[in-house]
């Protein structure tokens, strides 16, 4: 039976052939068949991890708690220089200038991520809102995120920066950020599951290795990815408890 | 280490107050009235060991205590103890994380400076191997309300 490789469903659609690019470039590494399986919804991903089909995964923070602490994963790599944070943005024309001014029953429009959902209702909390007072919108994107705050469908939207970032600048002009995190150390991580764990170091090696030959580098663009970095166990261990608190 | 706070680090006026912390340390500490408001998405980290010495901050920690990361690394996390914090929050926190649970609560914190901040603390034990070798503090920026809740309540807890 293939390994199975897949990637947390919140990776941007523009890098869907990226992801199919690296498992080719992945097997040719270790010379093992894999499966690329990309779910459509987290439920769905989290399914497959618990009756272990998965053997490799570009996990979100969120789930990486789950699949280390009960799944027995272990991390690889992760991007170098990067870290996920979250944005609370507002319609250009509304009138809140701080989150503090938000009151309960708030429509707040949000995508299923889960890890850019907590950081932006942690952003929230200032103005007393929590997931029991609030009205959460769960959209299918971030583009959708902002459509219902341009249409004043929502009094606020959570986005991943890196999305609101991406929004066209025709959106953007249309919208205003309200706070933008600044953690810094929460962030993706490319883990292997226990199947597969007896090639950790090898597979570790070729990963790290990517940038310094031209066809490496090439897959790493397809998905706008520098270089990964090592993740020592107790980097992982310490993210993990990071969410653990703010998971409350 | 933990030494006196001093006068010439104070920014306006101050009260002086002597507090006893664990292991027998005596503290003199100088408060100001002054209020550093929380910063709008940060969070404040940082890890102890199992007797509450600080191994780790980040740099929200150091911006916010006014302390360098040398004079807080090995320092005991009482550094930020304000005097008007009942000392029935730490003995709470202190029992909940021994046991291996989370902790919640609402902290004002004592700057180099003498000022103060409030945050959401969060504390979780830091098990590694099914052994407790540490502990975690992730701070937030609290709600309002909750901060008033907590001026109105803590006098009453000494
Ligand atoms: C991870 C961790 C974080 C802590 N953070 C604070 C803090 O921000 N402010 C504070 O006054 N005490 C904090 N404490 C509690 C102190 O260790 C200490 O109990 C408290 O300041 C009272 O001092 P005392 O125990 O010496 O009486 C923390 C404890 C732990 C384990």
């Amino acid at each position: 039976m293939p390994y199975q490789l897949t990637v947390s469903p919140d990776f941007s659609p523009d890098h869907l052939s990226g992801w199919y690019i690296f498992n080719t470039w992945l097997q040719r590494q270790i010379g093992e068949a894999i499966h690329l399986e990309l779910y459509n919804s987290f439920q769905a991903q989290r399914d497959a991890i618990h009756i272990d089909k998965i053997d490799l995964i570009y996990a979100n923070p969120f789930d990486a708690a789950m699949l280390v602490r009960e799944k027995g994963f272990l991390p690889l790599v992760k991007v170098q220089g990067v870290s996920d944070e979250a944005i609370v943005a507002v319609n250009k024309a509304s009138a809140i200038t701080d989150v503090t001014e938000l009151s309960p029953g708030s429509r707040i429009a949000v995508t299923e991520d889960p890890d850019v959902r907590l950081m932006g209702m942690i952003m929230l909390e200032p103005a007393d809102l929590t997931t029991d007072n609030v009205q959460i919108k769960v959209c299918d994107s971030y583009v959708l995120v902002a459509k219902q705050l341009l249409r004043e469908d929502a009094d606020v939207g959570i986005f991943l920066a890196e999305a609101y970032d991406d929004l066209s600048s025709i959106i953007k002009k249309q919208l205003r950020i309200l706070v933008q995190s600044q953690i810094g150390v929460i962030q993706h991580a490319l883990l292997v599951g226990p199947r597969l764990a007896h090639r950790r170091d090898e597979l570790r090696e070729s990963l790290l290795a990517m940038n310094v030959d031209e066809k490496g580098r090439d897959v790493l663009k397809n998905l706008s990815f520098d270089v990964w970095a090592n993740i020592e166990d107790e980097d992982m261990e310490f993210m993990i408890d990071l969410m653990d608190t703010l998971n409350t | 280490m933990i030494y006196d706070m001093k006068p010439e680090h104070i920014i306006g006026d101050y009260k002086e107050v002597t507090l006893d912390l664990y292991g027998g340390i005596r503290r003199t500490c100088l408060y100001t009235e002054t209020e550093t408001p929380y910063p709008d998405g940060k969070l404040i980290v940082s890890t102890t060991d199992i007797n509450g010495i600080i191994t780790q901050v980040n740099k929200s920690f150091v911006e916010m205590s006014g302390y360098t990361q040398e004079e807080l690394i090995n320092s005991p996390h009482s550094i930020l103890r304000h005097p008007d914090m009942p000392p029935a929050a730490f003995k709470d926190l202190w029992n909940t994380v021994s046991k291996g649970e989370k902790w919640q609560g609402y902290v004002k914190n004592l700057r180099k400076d003498g000022g103060y901040y409030w945050v959401k603390a969060t504390v979780i034990p830091n098990v590694r191997h099914g052994q407790v070798v540490g502990y975690t503090s992730v701070r937030r920026k609290p709600s309002r309300s909750k901060v008033e809740e907590s001026i109105k309540l803590y006098p009453t807890l000494f």
